[in-house]
């Protein structure tokens, strides 16, 4: 347990100059050479002596991730005092993520928050006095980190791995209750079901699995919320974003009563969108929620679109929402330009700060749309906008977690195949449980024996 | 009370109070042990009885016969003394879940294990209710107990001091049974309860519980229509408890026992009655155990289940009484016979003792370290289900742990553990002290994480050794361990190391078989894990074999055929080990640790774990509560100057 070997994002995971990915323990050097070429195309990281640094690229595969310096430091010559590789990359967001996943593909495991200083203190590097200081950064980043990630998560990944769960313990709870009770409980004729059932299983994890190339098991990406008063078109937008439709569109103002949430890749970058209600002040009861609703989006978003109809004039519900986006990061879409306009562009800057980017569109006609994914360009490479690290961290943990459930579950198909008695893939499918609940944050505690005594019947 | 007279104080080594099957392995090891050794009872009569079903062993229990024997008990060798039939369980599946079971002649098993005890060197019996615990307050500030136990008082005013006591009180401290409205201030079988002691146990800071058990009706064996019921006939082959048995000696023969089933009517008359059950009319305040439901929990919580099994077995070869297992009640008799009478077979049932359920006081056992001493009281022991547990075996595994404790600390010797890697025993033991239990324990199979390693078959592999360090196992069978361990390497190696051609002769074997034919050439051992091949079958190939010992072909078979398995499994228990060997001082203080979770710290203050280990089982303490704790060892180990591992 304290040998394995970790790995993690060292620098701040922003898009700026140059981000270190830091490998420790006893495999390090193995793992970074299965990524590592020198310019010769030679892995030789194993042969170089402690603290050297060296000139390379990063391979996933064949094809080359980034250009890198790497630094290689053997026990004990490391801030953990085990074999540690620093790999020196460049600074995208991207580039860094698509590394540290490779080297966790690797072998080596995502590092628990404040792992490297709690080995580098138990291996006797950091001095005595600091124990407090490395006591707090363990129980506050790991707090923070938890609460995050279930946050983060999906409500309809949310479901579907509860549902996994639920089969699985069921599945648990049968052998085991028959291994329990022989003689009230029989598996006769059920591993050929089980085989099927575990199929099945597998079949939705790698479902997730594939998803979450996308990001799409966690709310990942820059939270980006379309306001509008109603009928402005925020629907149409986030269906021309989207590339479905997602969002019922009418001519009916207050047709989006609740809240729609895509994740849509533009440019490489990930934006996280969520449609609102348009905000106008209503008395219809199940409108009222929605747009207060869009209120509390909108104070969280990283940046915030407004759309603006522009064919008809502004009126008490645009002051409103222009308010609201004073202090916020925000792209105004001065919409329907396809019509008669109402408004003129520089009465609505009036109402504007000065930096806000305004760009004309027709979300009917689909035009200026380019404009759009420019500026959003622009903003997050200036640094304006970033996305949240945390969040890329937690969605490779629960890759990581997805990928440990479906091997265990691989491994109990190879047992089924292999004729093997149940009680020894019993155990394979406690493993798929387990890591599939690191996911959502649960404990195990005593979840099969509730599930034993619950939906089975036994004996004496 | 009356004053005592000093000239009537008995000194002792060993108080066991309690003569049931845990009190019974911790007095006999204490005494095997050399120590002079008292058991109380409060009926000599009532020794090693078993006031519930009549087996001992089934699923996972018969793996905690085995150990126990391997580590020198008892009750292995007293079953197979007074088994009348025996069958292992599960047999079609895997070798780690095969399990014995034994129906036991239930007075000739009493009766056995009390004339062990009479004989015993060194134990004395002594029929008496014990009503207070004496002690005194101890000061040392690197311990936790702040109390010492010194002897005890019996209800009739005699005195005894010792230097170690271990309760085994089962379910006899203030017991209540009840049948209906009738309730009766009694133990089990109407015997005497013991209804002082708690109050002792109170005021020495002990925290009790209540929990709760049932058991079903013994009836008339003449009054019975077998042939409305499946006849169970134990095996063919009978196969010893202990290691020390001579298979030979359990060939005997041996009485059937039967299957029927409840029906809709058995259940109607249930559900008509619950309002007179003592639990649904909200009489019974103890919990129960859900493993082991009444009838009719099974009929309300399992009300889409058409019929319920019910084994007809006796309850020995000199008695007509027959257990009616799978129906045990609380409901008033009127109500139990009208549905007993239900059942095919038992239309004309005549009840003998009917079925009650039984409330008890026994303790939260998280006070208990693993070695089955009170943190909080130095020389007081406890197993059994005072302990919170139930069954024969549980029972039993726990009083010989809390016996050889209880007689290694009066030694001066370091207290025997065994983790959840090395045996059940360890695992039923961790559970009952790392885990808040909120009914009655049982062993389960599925508890065991790594159970593939802990079989029944291998107890004596794993535990004799440490049975001989202790002293209750013989030089003879240590040295017969050791030469069976040696066999089994060489035989391993050896067949791994026979290269098996594909040569004309061989593809006919294995056609002959059944199993694939080879496309290169492999080893014996490679061809043994094939599922359709076998040691005995493989003969053929492996000219001029040395004839080895049924038992030990029987490991080669299992470690060849589940290699794969058995080695994941040592690579977890390797990693378990290392946070088990991380010790926790008694001394820490967890309020020192400034950075643990406030609800982790309280439940770490209340459990107080040995180990890294433990504390990372307990529930509320999450894996960065665990990194705290170590760097926080680390530092303490750093400013102390003490070892931590």
């Amino acid at each position: 347990m304290e040998t394995d070997t970790i790995a993690a994002v060292a620098t701040a995971m922003s898009n700026s100059g140059i981000g270190i990915i830091r490998i420790s323990g006893e495999e390090s050097i193995e793992v970074a050479d299965a990524i590592y070429r020198n310019k010769n195309n030679e892995r030789v990281l194993k042969n170089y002596k402690s603290n050297t640094i060296h000139y390379g690229f990063i391979y996933d595969e064949d094809e080359i991730v980034d250009e890198v310096m790497v630094s290689v430091m053997k026990k004990p010559n490391s801030f953990t005092m085990e074999d540690t590789v620093e790999v020196n990359c460049h600074g995208g967001i991207l580039v860094i993520n698509r590394i540290l996943e490779l080297i966790i593909k690797r072998g080596a495991r995502l590092a628990e928050p404040g792992e490297f200083t709690k080995r580098a203190f138990l291996n006797g590097r950091i001095d005595l006095s600091e124990a407090e200081a490395v006591m707090d950064i363990i129980s506050s980043k790991n707090e923070t980190a938890l609460k995050n990630s279930v946050k983060q998560l999906r409500g309809s990944v949310h479901r579907k791995i509860s549902e996994l769960r639920n089969a699985i313990i069921y599945e648990i709870a049968f052998i085991e209750s028959a291994l329990d009770d022989p003689e009230h409980i029989s598996l006769e004729g059920y591993s050929d079901k089980l085989y099927d059932k575990v199929n099945e299983l597998s079949y939705i994890i790698e479902g997730l699995l594939s998803t979450s190339e996308n990001g799409r098991i966690i709310k990942e990406g820059i939270k980006t919320v379309i306001v509008g008063k109603p009928n402005a078109g925020k629907s149409s937008l986030l269906n021309l974003l989207v590339g479905e439709e997602k969002a019922i569109v009418t001519d009916i103002a207050g047709t989006t009563r609740d809240v729609l949430e895509e994740d849509i890749k533009m440019n490489g970058i990930n934006l996280h969108i969520i449609d609102t209600a348009g905000i106008r002040s209503t008395e219809d009861i199940i409108e009222k929620i929605g747009v207060e609703r869009a209120v509390q989006y909108l104070q969280d978003a990283d940046l915030v679109i407004y759309v603006v109809d522009s064919s008809v004039s502004l009126d008490e519900n645009d002051f409103e929402i222009m308010k609201m986006i004073k202090d916020k990061k925000s792209i105004v879409l001065f919409n329907k330009s396809d019509l008669n306009s109402e408004i003129s562009l520089d009465e609505l800057k009036k109402f504007l700060n000065n930096d806000v980017i305004i760009i004309r569109t027709s979300t009917k006609e689909n035009t200026g749309m380019d404009n759009f994914e420019k500026a959003v360009k622009k903003l997050f490479f200036s640094g304006k906008i970033d996305l949240d690290s945390e969040i890329l961290i937690t969605n490779l943990r629960h890759k990581q977690s997805l990928q440990d459930a479906l091997e265990s579950l691989n491994m109990v198909k190879e047992s089924l195949k292999a004729d093997m008695p149940e009680d020894f893939y019993s155990i394979d499918l406690m493993n798929s449980y387990a890591s599939l609940g690191k996911i959502t944050g649960e404990e195990i505690s005593d979840d099969l024996m509730n599930e034993i005594f619950s939906k089975f019947c036994m004996g004496k | 009370m009356f004053e005592n007279n000093d000239s009537f104080v008995e000194n002792v080594d060993v108080c066991v109070i309690g003569a049931g099957h845990a009190g019974c392995e911790a007095g006999l090891a204490c005494a095997r042990l050399g120590l002079e050794t008292i058991i109380f009872t409060v009926s000599v009569d009532s020794i090693a009885l078993m006031p519930c079903n009549p087996n001992v062993g089934g699923s996972s229990k018969g793996h905690l016969v085995r150990e126990l024997d391997a580590l020198g008990g008892e009750m292995g060798k007293n079953i197979d003394k007074t088994f009348i039939q025996s069958k292992m369980l599960n047999i079609s599946k895997g070798p780690a879940v095969h399990s014995l079971r034994a129906q036991a002649d239930k007075a000739e098993y009493s009766r056995a294990m009390r004339k062990v005890l009479e004989n015993q060197e060194h134990l004395t019996i002594k029929q008496a209710e014990v009503c207070e615990l004496i002690w005194e307050d101890i000061k040392d500030s690197d311990k936790i107990a702040t109390k010492k136990v010194t002897g005890l008082k019996t209800f009739t005013g005699l005195i005894y001091k010792c230097k170690t006591v271990i309760l085994c009180t089962g379910t006899y401290l203030k017991a209540r049974c009840l049948c209906g409205e009738a309730i009766t201030y009694t133990g089990p079988n109407g015997l005497q309860a013991a209804n002082h002691l708690t109050d002792s146990l109170l005021s020495m800071g002990i925290e009790m519980q209540r929990f709760k058990t049932g058991t079903p009706a013994r009836m008339d064996k003449r009054s019975i229509d077998f042939s409305k019921m499946e006849e169970q006939f134990g095996d063919e082959k009978v196969v010893p408890f202990s290691f020390s048995t001579n298979p030979e000696d359990v060939q005997i023969e041996q009485v059937s026992c039967y299957l029927t089933y409840t029906n809709s009517k058995t259940h109607e008359i249930i559900k008509n009655n619950l309002d007179r059950s003592p639990i649904y009319a909200g009489v019974i305040e103890g919990t129960g155990p859900r493993y082991c439901p009444s009838i009719e929990d099974k009929v309300v919580k399992f009300a889409d289940k058409e019929r319920h099994q019910v084994f007809i077995e006796p309850e020995g070869l000199h008695t007509n009484e027959m257990y009616v297992a799978g129906m045990s009640s609380s409901l008033p008799e009127d109500v139990q016979l009208a549905m007993y009478r239900t059942v095919p077979g038992l239309e004309n049932c005549k009840i003998v003792r009917n079925a009650y359920a039984i409330e008890y006081d026994c303790i939260n056992s998280k006070q208990l370290y693993p070695t089955l001493g009170f943190k909080d009281i130095e020389g007081l022991y406890s197993g059994g289900q005072f302990n919170g547990s139930s069954g024969y075996e549980e029972a039993a595994a726990q009083g010989l742990i809390a016996g050889i404790n209880a007689a290694r600390f009066i030694f001066g010797k370091k207290e025997l553990t065994l983790d959840r890697s090395e045996a059940y025993i360890g695992v039923l033991i961790d559970d009952l002290v790392t885990k808040d239990n909120f009914e009655p324990y049982r062993m389960m199979t599925s508890r065991a994480e790594y159970r593939l390693l802990l079989r029944q078959d291998n107890a004596d592999l794993r535990l004799m050794e440490k049975g001989y360090e202790v002293g209750l196992i013989s030089k003879l069978q240590y040295d017969n361990v050791i030469k069976k361990k040696k066999m089994i390497e060489k035989e391993v190696s050896r067949l791994k190391n026979i290269k098996i051609g594909a040569s004309k002769s061989n593809q006919d074997f294995l056609e002959k078989h059944g199993s694939a034919v080879l496309k290169t050439g492999t080893t014996l051992a490679e061809l043994l894990c094939r599922p359709e091949l076998n040691y005995e079958i493989l003969n053929e190939l492996d000219v001029g074999r040395e004839n080895l010992p049924k038992d030990v072909i029987e490991q080669v078979e299992i470690e060849i055929k589940y290699e794969g398995y058995i080695e994941r499994q040592l690579r977890h228990v390797e990693q378990f080990k290392k946070m088990e060997k991380k010790l926790i001082p008694d001394s820490l203080d967890y309020d020192d640790v400034l950075s643990l979770r406030l609800e982790a710290r309280q439940k770490l203050k209340s459990f107080r774990p040995v180990s890294v280990g433990q504390a990372s089982r307990i529930s509320g303490v999450s894996p960065a509560d665990i990194s705290v704790l170590l760097v926080y060892l680390e530092q303490y180990k750093r400013k102390y100057n003490t070892n931590g591992d």
